[in-house]
């Protein structure tokens, strides 16, 4: 871990633990669809079990555990012969059995390691652990009152009550809890995208979908004498040090700019000679800062207990069958030496897992190279210029192969294909060869334009004779001819070169 | 293992009260400690069984990742004992 900080004054020590929904068809413990849209009617996706109604069983999703095994292989972590769940125990609205189904001493993985470049170096932070958990349900702060519920859902210190939505309650979620690796929050920021790549290469995470992503941070400040050039501290300088725990983070840059807040704030104290207090703080996303929340139950408080109800799992017998596929790492450094690309077009090709598919068809039927840049280049700065994902077109992968093959067999100009055609595609989504007839934008083929030149020359002799006196304009006129008579799909400088070695030969 | 189980105090009662949200009042808390101690007394027979190891009967139970038809949001509320807008109407919390 190379560290360019300067070695006097604090820095920040920070760990996180990130909780991800698995991408499933039905919740964790019951056959509930998880497949939920920002306005759905709240309490329509429930049943006994993620109601927690007396006497309802769980019974475990065999799809959750398959991606849970998924991202452990990912991560490198091990994961054991056996593992178990266990009830952590607290009481708060979104939690309708009064405890959260989790593991406990027995998490599926232990001990991964996620590599992630930050500021163009490599980076790497241990993962201590990954469990499988459910998700609580969501809870909504409101004022009483008669104005209409939005009018009167307000912030958590300022309610009267609250309205409880459990549609969300027990979607499989997995907690990944990373060791205090980290020393700036903007590292964070890349460690946290460099996962969700991966997960979503997985194909076990939606990260469009809301509250996908969450993350708690631990943060504390060390002073710098005590961080070495690698990055380690000693165990007995983090033990020492009070941290905060930051709550409430959604979204990357929302992480970054929390614990940005989080370590001057925890600064100021240290350096005006105040403790900094061990508690639990909220991100407030609006104003960008944290505030304390009530004293936290303490881990003895949570009672953990084996859950009864759902039997131990082996997972030694079967992890060995479940296959994870090339991950942005290895599939970066192939498309270098398979394709010859260089280092900034294959991890722009290769950060998302469906930009790299559509650009591996394209590269089988065309140069690669080409293929790189129309793809790379081309492709994702239209779409991103217009805020469109790659899923937008990659239905269209047959109209996009026809585009590049119309560069490719120099039927289209580069210019005419990247400002008219592809434009024209995306914004109209019709195919290139409707957009270079309607727009006449067809190179003329070369035998018409050879043949316009030699007409161009034989009907206009006092321009060619103008042309040998030296007289500038002539060529010009010469060259009008020949677009006109083409239509104007001949490329310009093409016809220039071909009258000139007519009139000079 | 027979001797008898550590002394549940008021403090104890009364932490886990305000962590479970239950409102006690002072000669509740005080008359709890003395009913655990009975209690736990009681059970503390099952230490004099010996203990046996047991194999779990069933591991690695699990069902197929496909939707069943869950409650209607009338029947999912109908138990509450108040709801509001399609929610279940909860405490405030802190």
């Amino acid at each position: 871990m190379a560290r360019a900080a300067e070695r006097t004054g604090l820095e920040p020590v920070i760990g996180l633990e990130v909780h991800v929904q698995l991408d499933t068809e039905t919740k964790v413990f019951c056959g509930c669809s998880t497949d939920g849209d920002a306005d759905e009617e709240p309490n329509t996706r429930t049943c006994p079990v993620c109601l927690g109604l007396p006497g309802a069983l769980p019974v475990l999703n065999e799809a959750a555990v398959a991606a849970a095994v998924k991202v452990g292989k990912a991560l490198n972590a091990e994961i054991p012969a056996e593992t178990q769940f266990h009830r952590k125990n607290y009481y708060y609205p979104d939690l309708p059995k009064n405890f959260q189904i989790t593991q406990y001493d027995a998490p599926l993985c232990s001990d991964g390691v996620l590599e992630f470049s930050h500021e163009g170096d490599r980076r790497s932070v241990r993962i201590r652990r990954a469990h499988l958990e459910e998700d609580p349900g969501s809870i909504q702060h409101v004022r009483d009152g008669p104005a209409d519920l939005e009018a009167r859902t307000t912030s958590v210190d300022r309610a009267d009550y609250t309205l409880v939505d459990y549609n969300r309650a027990g979607t499989p979620l997995m907690e990944i809890v990373t060791e205090p690796d980290f020393r700036e929050p903007a590292a964070v920021r890349g460690f946290l995208e460099k996962l969700e790549e991966v997960l979503a290469y997985l194909g076990v995470f939606d990260a469009g979908s809301d509250g996908s992503l969450r993350v708690d941070a631990n943060l504390s400040m060390v002073e710098s004498e005590h961080v070495a050039d690698d990055g380690t501290i000693p165990e007995e300088v983090l033990a020492d040090a009070n941290r905060t725990e930051v709550k409430n983070i959604s979204s990357h840059r929302g992480a970054e700019t929390a614990l940005s807040y989080e370590a001057s704030r925890q600064r100021d104290q240290i350096e005006a000679g105040r403790e900094v207090e061990q508690e639990t703080r909220h991100y407030n996303e609006t104003h960008g800062n944290t505030v304390s929340m009530r004293a936290k139950e303490e881990e003895k408080d949570y009672r953990y207990f084996p859950e009864a109800d759902l039997p131990p799992l082996r997972v030694a017998d079967w992890k060995e069958k479940i296959d994870i596929p090339e991950l942005p790492d290895a599939r970066r450094e192939r498309f270098r030496t398979e394709y010859g690309l260089g280092a900034e077009a294959a991890s722009k090709l290769t950060s998302r897992k469906a930009v790299a598919d559509f650009y591996e068809q394209v590269a089988a039927e065309f140069d690669p190279d080409l293929a790189a840049t129309w793809v790379a280049d081309n492709l994702l700065g239209e779409l991103n210029y217009r805020d469109r994902e790659i899923e937008s077109v990659t239905d269209r992968l047959d109209e996009f192969a026809r585009l590049i093959e119309l560069v490719a067999t120099d039927e289209v100009t580069t210019k005419n294909a990247e400002e008219t055609v592809l434009r024209t595609m995306l914004d109209e989504g019709v195919d290139p060869d409707t957009v270079v007839e309607r727009e006449g934008l067809g190179k003329a083929a070369g035998e018409e334009v050879a043949t316009a030149v030699t007409d161009a020359v034989e009907n206009n002799p006092d321009a060619v004779a103008d042309y040998h006196d030296g007289e500038d304009g002539a060529l010009n006129f010469l060259v009008g001819q020949v677009m006109q008579a083409t239509g104007g799909s001949a490329d310009p400088g093409t016809v220039n070169e071909l009258l000139r070695a007519e009139l000079d030969s | 293992m027979s001797e008898s189980p550590e002394r549940v105090t008021t403090e104890d009662v009364e932490h886990v009260a305000s962590l479970a949200r239950v409102d006690l009042d002072e000669s509740e808390a005080e008359a709890f400690p003395d009913q655990f101690a009975d209690i736990l007394d009681y059970f503390a027979a099952l230490d004099e069984v010996p203990e046996t190891e047991s194999e779990p009967e069933l591991v690695n139970v699990m069902r197929a990742d496909e939707t069943r038809e869950g409650l209607t949001q009338e029947a999912a509320l109908s138990n509450a004992p108040e709801s509001e807008a399609g929610y279940f109407v909860g405490p405030r919390v802190s």
